[in-house]
């Protein structure tokens, strides 16, 4: 980044101040220069999961206004629909306001209210009991939060394996299918490299996954003229700008990338170098079909895969950087007849299968195009190279007078991944831009500090066993490498109540948190005494198959005992899943509290250097509230768990702000990294520094590095970067990170489910780990579409969330809310047509898993095998603050009802999770749909419709105006 | 008064790219936000958190389907004051509390002087204007009149909301009477349009036009990919080519 | 447009009440009508206290009618700050008026130059109200020719036909009040259907291109800015069904001109008290039939801002 003035994205020419911003003499009596607050405190927003800088601005202790943070490198400046609204987020009715404990039955909203002291006390003897006898019988998920550094660790303490974040139902097929190939992945992992790309490729996005960054990086796309393609259902938002609009089918993109591929191979238009020194495509793969091996790499007797030198016609290792390797040719080595990875690549992609004339009709793109973006894409990359005049040093040593580019750039999320193909669509992504050579170069698509890592990054999961009062070995969540790291007993059974990491989801390093609920309820793998959430409204729009959820939840034994006993949950505000709670403890609002945005966690990086970031409080909360974080620290102090007490058995920590600072996870890396060290002079690696958080709030709330010039490309080989990488600690050792178009782990995977090795699956799974785990990326139809009548269910529904809302949140922000209160489904005028359906029509929306009601917008852009809505703007009625005549309880709708949370039986009668196979990623988008008109008298009303919540106590009932702002002038005005 | 200025020494006015605009919202909130709070303050919000929600807001951004024979495109539409040269909803205004500036040309609204009469949001075609009906008189877009001069705030801060939030870059500010600055540049380069110029209100601020398939349009003239058809195919090719 | 009760009321009332005023200054100042106490009082009574309560019933539309005072300030530039300056200022010849005639029972001298000049003044007033909607540019149909002689017509129609009913009540019927009122209703009528003629064919430069400047093709709107109705759809964005515009057109023709016509052409054969009751019922029937057309006036008009919506 520049660091000449002026600041800021928006600061071109044409965004500037007037020359001369003196106010004219217009004699019209306008105070021009109002005072705009007595403070400003910067700190990170956190009205979704892009973790801006805002510059909060207060006026006579109110939140007068907030704006982007300049400096700050994630916006620079800029604010989105949702980050200034955040006054009306941090003063929402909906604010919870005193720790409440059950009154009436599940699911009613009855509660009383107690003291911190009562409610951590409860909490205390519940998880103390679990503790001493059983820690599984704690599951401990937490939503959408940015702790889970410290809440992973929680659990690892704790000693339960039974913790994950939201991941799983979000977006852990596009983290796992990056860092299991190139170590790294889109949005925290890597960006495009706005500023020198020429042709930007934008699969299926989640417009709230990195959404200022892209929208800053188009705006430059935009303002140079370069190309941008959109591969999406929906021609919305980002893809309404594309100049290139491909509305494929949903669940098709992988056979469509892989198509494009099959053009690109077939025109040797790959980058055959980069190939060589930064891939796997030159190591050997053993071909003995039924062997023990097959399909493994050749290696040496230190462990290193070897390639066949092609001039000394041998072996070599494959990582030699004096080797000449071979890309093809069948090879024998030790007796193991074997061939080099990329061999297998041309092989299986120049097949006819994955032409673009075989695939065009699946994906709904025609034949012509594909060739065309091939075309395209070939040509950017090979003909309109970049070349830096800066010189660099590889891995192996070898000097590079200048840093080469090819301008193709790609960025993709949750199109891709919310399907049960996204994991290979995901991978086939990656192979694309590796083939183009375009992976951390100039122009291409760029890694974010700490990553790129080993492909699959360092920690396995932890808590296969576990024992009463003791701690995991590690950390709850990790990467796997073959069955021996699963975490199944000695049958076969999954050891985690999410069955993550178990045969029916080998590589789910986000865990299922989607699949808790239902496992918890049917005491499958095994029941469970206390399910502890935070921040993720589970009995609503953060769970499929919400009807049947609800009921779970609520759902009791011939005792009348609660099949789920006891429930915990903490949130801000009163969201439809508070009610569902036994013991609620209350949040903090973002503008309260403390956080770290830290490396160990998810980052805030960019492309030129590591960042993170601190929130701290800027207002003080006016209830009876406290931040999680700080809660579940002095739990982890009342229940004596190591690391959160000192050897005479007090709390090691006052609350999170202390232990932000003096947390070491391991000596000398804490949860922040910026200004380490005594005297604060260290980064990444020091002494913890008492006045860290001072020096944050100091610099704006955040800290960031700027590389040097040559250390910012070509990271997975670049000297420079790897040995600061070590130096940080982000890296264990300054080696070359070589990107695993042929996924070894998972074709031992393979092997196990073929009968080699000692972890075997059970019978029944051979079948699925045969099909699915395969080493090559490839494309098979989501899941839904081979169980269900595609005649009677012809449609694709899909969910998008509008720019201006984060999940369930926006509806309680009396802005945001009216933009948009009721949701439409959007379907194609032709299929309307079709369907004899009229703009406003009311219909149902029918899948096998069940129907809603909603009234139906026809538009053209979209896909027209394809109905979509607004995700999470139908609420239950008494949540959020709303009234009950609120259009989002009465007219907005929730297609999570008729999503199933499991598949259709498979032949041996199993209804698994509906998720990706390989890694558990909930499949939200597999779901097919028709739509039916519906009564006369059934219009005008959603439906299911749910019994309205009552109010927690001293809920004052939301204001009939609001009038924000009108102190501030009368405050003005008075004193003028 | 409502007597329009002969001139005005400048024609401040915003400049939105189509192109550009994904429709997210972001210069909407930031101006109601800081004109909640601010020269007009408050933009009241009625019933608030019901079923009958109606705020005032001085931009909003539409959605609209623009299909010709070449094809369909989405397009993102933030409206708002154009600051009109011929600003009827000035001159219709009975009280004097609607007027034009003489200096800069903003159109703004004395609210003392407001009977709520209303007028003005009919002569104006736009729908710039929103009646506050919690304190009865007529709000609008005052250019952040008490941001773009505001002594109080740093100098690079000193323009609209909306720009300084914009995170596409989408919204241009500055002078649009002087024909060298930056901002009348880029209308000229981009072929920047006037809204319902057939009125006859003359407004200041412009919108700049979609480029797709036009001649502005981003273009790769990429040739079509042949297939090596050298012996032994593509795996022939990669020996050769290795072995240069 | 949104037919809010209080204008509706208001351009008919005063419209009706200015044709009045007109008639009864002109007339009755230049002696044509008899100097009678009762005749003057409820004939008088009548426009003014027409005009007044649509004046009054007008500031129901202000936000912050306490200020209403404002209004009279500009008008070299505004209209309604002209209706508003004309309506007061008639209201001073409109009194001397009504008491040199009423009260003192005499005509000619100053009390038909007051008289005169109070008609003059109810006719300046009509033609700024009119000038009101017909300055509307993005009104199409207000902003037509056809709006100011409609003020004008239907002032002159409703007063007609007022002064006529009132002159057959005190059997002082006259033949040409009569004629003028039968014509008056009739030129009326021709001009609305001219004028829903003009408007139902009028083809409007202003279309969804031109409001967004994209050009060619079609311009649809799919996403509102907001989901629940806002102000300017509330006061700008009112639509009615055509089947309903329609019924309504005809029940506004049936009441405010062709039963009147009807009544009035009666009222030539018909000895006292039957004249006289037609005439009355003919003005009642005018009057409630004009409130229907008003409405429709509002109704059927198209403001640009609805293009932004696709209300069009």
């Amino acid at each position: 980044m520049s660091k000449a003035a002026p600041r800021g994205a928006n600061s071109t020419p044409s965004q500037r101040p007037l020359a001369d911003s003196r106010a004219p003499d217009e004699g019209d009596g306008v105070e021009t220069s109002p005072s705009i607050s007595d403070r400003t405190a910067k700190t990170t927003c956190y009205m979704c999961a892009c973790r801006c800088g805002i510059d909060v601005h207060i006026k006579d202790g109110k939140v007068r206004y907030i704006n982007g943070n300049k400096d700050h490198p994630v916006n620079r400046g800029v604010i989105c629909g949702k980050g200034s609204a955040g006054i009306m987020q941090h003063y929402s009715p909906a604010r919870l306001r005193k720790p409440l404990r059950r009154t009436g039955p599940r699911g009613s909203g009855e509660f009383r209210e107690i003291e911190w002291d009562e409610a951590l006390a409860i909490a205390t003897e519940r998880l103390s009991a679990i503790r001493r006898t059983d820690p599984r019988k704690l599951a401990f998920f937490t939503g959408r939060d940015q702790s889970q550094s410290l809440t992973g660790w929680w659990a690892s303490k704790f000693g339960t394996p039974n913790f994950a974040a939201h991941g799983g139902f979000c977006s852990v097929n596009m983290a796992a299918g990056g860092l299991y190939t190139i170590g790294g992945s889109f949005w925290e992992f890597g960006e495009p490299d706005w500023d020198n790309t020429r042709y930007f490729m934008l699969f299926g996005v989640a417009e709230d996954h990195d959404s200022n960054p892209i929208k800053i990086g188009l705006g430059k796309l935009k303002a140079r003229g370069a190309k941008v393609v959109s591969i999406n259902p929906c021609r919305t938002g980002y893809n309404a700008i594309a100049d290139d609009w491909i509305g494929i089918r949903p669940g098709t993109d992988g056979l469509f990338v892989l198509a494009l591929i099959h053009e690109l191979l077939k025109a040797g238009r790959v980058d055959l170098d980069y190939l060589l020194r930064y891939t796997n495509a030159a190591v050997l793969v053993v071909q003995e079909p039924g062997a023990a091996d097959d399909g493994l790499f050749v290696r040496d007797d230190a462990g290193n895969p070897l390639a066949w030198d092609r001039v000394a016609k041998q072996p070599v290792n494959a990582a030699g950087p004096e080797a000449k390797p071979a890309l093809t040719g069948s090879h024998e080595v030790g007796g193991r007849r074997c061939v080099p990875v990329f061999q297998l690549i041309a092989e299986r992609y120049l097949d006819e299968t994955y032409s673009p004339d075989a695939v065009a009709g699946r994906c709904g793109v025609s034949a012509e195009t594909i060739r065309r973006i091939a075309a395209e894409l070939a040509h950017v990359a090979f003909e309109q190279t970049i070349e830096l005049p800066i010189a660099w040093t590889d891995w192996a040593g070898r000097r590079h007078e200048t840093i080469k580019g090819r301008p193709v750039s790609m960025h993709a999320m949750r199109g891709i991944s919310a399907h049960s193909n996204g994991f290979h669509t995901c991978r086939a992504i990656h192979l694309l831009q590796v083939l183009l050579g375009t992976v951390d170069v100039p122009g291409g698509f760029r890694f974010k500090p700490p990553y790129p890592r080993p492909a699959p990054p360092g920690p396995k999961p932890c808590g296969k066993n576990t024992q009463p009062m003791t701690p995991l070995d590690g950390m709850p969540l990790g990467f796997v490498c073959g069955p021996d790291d699963l975490l199944v007993d000695d049958d076969g059974r999954p050891t985690r109540i999410d069955k993550a990491y178990s045969w029916e989801a080998p590589l789910a390093a986000h865990g299922l948190m989607h699949s808790v609920i239902r496992n918890a309820w049917a005491g499958d793998p095994y029941p469970i005494d206390t399910l502890m959430m935070y921040m993720s409204n589970m009995a609503w729009n953060s769970s499929m198959n919400t009807v049947e959820t609800i009921r779970m939840l609520t759902d009791k034994d011939e005792a009348g005992a609660y099949k789920i006993p006891f429930i915990i949950y903490s949130d801000a505000y009163y969201s439809e899943t508070v009610a569902f709670a036994d013991l609620v403890l209350p949040d903090t609002t973002y503008l309260e509290r403390h956080d770290c945005i830290s490396l160990l966690d998810r980052p805030i990086s960019h492309a030129d250097g590591p960042g993170d970031a601190i929130r701290h409080p800027v207002v003080e909360p006016d209830r009876d509230v406290r931040p999680f974080q700080s809660v579940l620290i002095e739990l982890g102090a009342r229940l004596g768990l190591p690391g959160f007490v000192d050897e005479d058995g007090s709390a090691k920590y006052r609350d999170y702000a202390d232990y932000i600072v003096n947390h070491e996870r391991t000596p000398g890396i804490g949860p922040l990294a910026g200004w380490r060290g005594s005297d604060g002079g260290a980064i990444g690696r020091g002494d913890v520094n008492p006045n860290q958080l001072q020096r944050y709030i100091d610099n704006g709330g955040f800290w960031h590095h700027d590389f040097s010039d040559d250390q910012r490309y070509y990271k997975m080989g670049n000297r420079a970067y790897l040995d600061f990488a070590v130096e940080m600690g982000f890296i264990p050792k300054a080696e070359p990170i070589v990107f695993q178009l042929y996924s070894e782990p998972m074709q031992r995977f393979r092997l196990a489910g073929r009968g080699h090795g000692k972890v075997q699956p059970p019978d029944a799974e051979r079948g699925r780990i045969e099909a699915y785990m395969d080493p090559l990326p490839f494309w098979y139809a989501p899941f839904e579409e081979d169980a269900v009548d595609l005649e009677k269910y012809p449609l694709h529904a899909l969910t998008q969330r509008p720019m201006h809302m984060y999940h369930s949140w926006g509806s309680q922000n009396a802005w945001l809310r009216q933009i948009t209160s009721q949701n439409r489904l959007f379907v194609h005028h032709q299929t309307a047509a079709r369907l004899g359906l009229a703009d406003d029509d009311w219909v149902w929306i029918e899948s096998v898993n069940g129907r809603v009601k909603g009234q139906i917008k026809l538009i053209d852009g979209v896909n027209p095998d394809t109905v979509w809505t607004w995700n999470a703007i139908g609420k239950r009625r008494g949540s959020w603050g709303l009234k009950d005549d609120a259009a989002e309880g009465n007219r907005g709708f929730l297609l999570n009802h008729i999503i199933g949370d499991q598949t259709a039986a498979s032949a041996n009668g199993k209804r698994y999770s509906n998720s990706d196979p390989v890694t558990g990623q909930a499949a939200w988008f597999d779901v097919r749909v028709r739509i039916v008109k519906c009564a006369a008298e059934e219009a005008g009303f959603t439906e299911p419709q749910f019994e309205r919540f009552a109010l927690p106590p001293h809920f004052e009932p939301s204001p009939e105006v609001l009038r924000f702002g009108a102190a501030f002038r009368m405050k003005r005005e008075a004193a003028e | 008064m409502t007597c329009l200025p002969a001139r005005t020494e400048k024609k401040l006015g915003l400049v939105i790219d189509l192109d550009t605009c994904v429709g997210c919202q972001a210069c909407v909130t930031a101006c109601k936000e800081w004109n909640t709070g601010g020269h007009m303050a408050p933009l009241t919000d009625i019933d608030p958190y019901g079923g009958h929600v109606d705020g005032v807001w001085f931009n909003r951004v539409h959605s609209y389907e623009h299909t010709t024979e070449l094809g369909g495109r989405t397009v993102n539409f933030p409206r708002s004051c154009l600051h009109c040269e011929q600003p009827a909803c000035v001159t219709v205004c009975p009280t004097g509390a609607s007027y034009k500036r003489a200096s800069d040309g903003i159109v703004l609204v004395d609210e003392d002087k407001c009977i709520g009469c209303k007028l003005c949001s009919w002569a104006c075609p736009y729908g710039a204007r929103e009646f506050d009906t919690d304190v009865g008189v007529m709000k609008k877009c005052t250019l952040c009149v008490d941001r773009i001069y505001n002594d109080n705030l740093a100098v690079e801060d000193r323009v609209p909301a909306c720009v300084a939030a914009c995170p596409t870059s989408a919204r241009h500010f500055g002078d649009l009477g002087d024909p060298a600055s930056a901002i009348s540049q880029l209308v000229e380069e981009r072929g920047g349009v006037a809204l319902m110029p057939e009125l006859g209100y003359k407004p200041t601020n412009r919108y700049l036009p979609p480029r797709a398939r036009s001649e502005r349009a981003a273009k790769v003239d990429a040739p079509a990919l042949e297939p090596i058809r050298a012996e032994g195919g593509f795996l022939g090719w990669i020996d050769r080519m290795l072995s240069n | 447009m949104h037919p809010a009760v209080s204008v509706v009321f208001f351009t008919t009332a005063t419209g009706a009440g200015y044709g009045l005023l007109a008639l009864l200054g002109t007339l009755g100042g230049l002696g044509y009508i008899p100097a009678d106490f009762w005749l003057g009082f409820i004939g008088m009574g009548l426009a003014l206290g027409l005009i007044a309560a649509g004046l009054l019933s007008s500031t129901g539309h202000l936000g912050r009618p306490e200020r209403a005072w404002r209004a009279f300030s500009q008008w070299r530039s505004s209209w309604l700050s002209r209706e508003g300056v004309a309506s007061v200022a008639t209201f001073v010849p409109a009194c001397m008026f009504g008491i040199g005639w009423v009260f003192l029972g005499r005509n000619g001298s100053w009390v038909a130059a007051a008289g005169l000049v109070a008609a003059a003044g109810a006719v300046v007033t009509v033609c700024t109200t009119g000038m009101i909607y017909a300055s509307l540019k993005p009104i199409a149909q207000w902003h037509s020719r056809y709006t100011l002689p409609a003020y004008l017509i239907f002032a002159a129609m409703t007063g007609s036909v007022l002064a006529n009913a009132l002159l057959q009540g005190f059997k002082l019927g006259s033949t040409a009040v009569l004629l003028a009122a039968l014509l008056a209703t009739l030129a009326g009528w021709a001009w609305k259907l001219a004028t829903w003629r003009y408007n139902d064919r009028l083809e409007i430069p202003t279309t969804p291109n031109t409001a967004t400047g994209l050009v060619g093709g079609t311009v649809r709107s799919i996403e509102w800015p907001h989901t629940e109705e806002n102000y300017l759809l509330k006061e700008m964005g009112f639509r009615i069904a055509r089947k309903h515009s329609a019924k309504l057109r005809r029940i506004a023709q049936a009441l405010a001109f062709a039963g009147p016509a009807i009544l009035l052409a009666m009222v030539f054969f018909l000895p006292w008290p039957l004249g006289a009751i037609a005439s009355v019922l003919a003005a009642v029937a005018q009057l409630a039939g004009m409130l229907v057309e008003r409405w429709l006036y509002f109704a059927e008009a198209k403001h640009t801002v609805t293009l932004y919506y696709g209300r069009q």
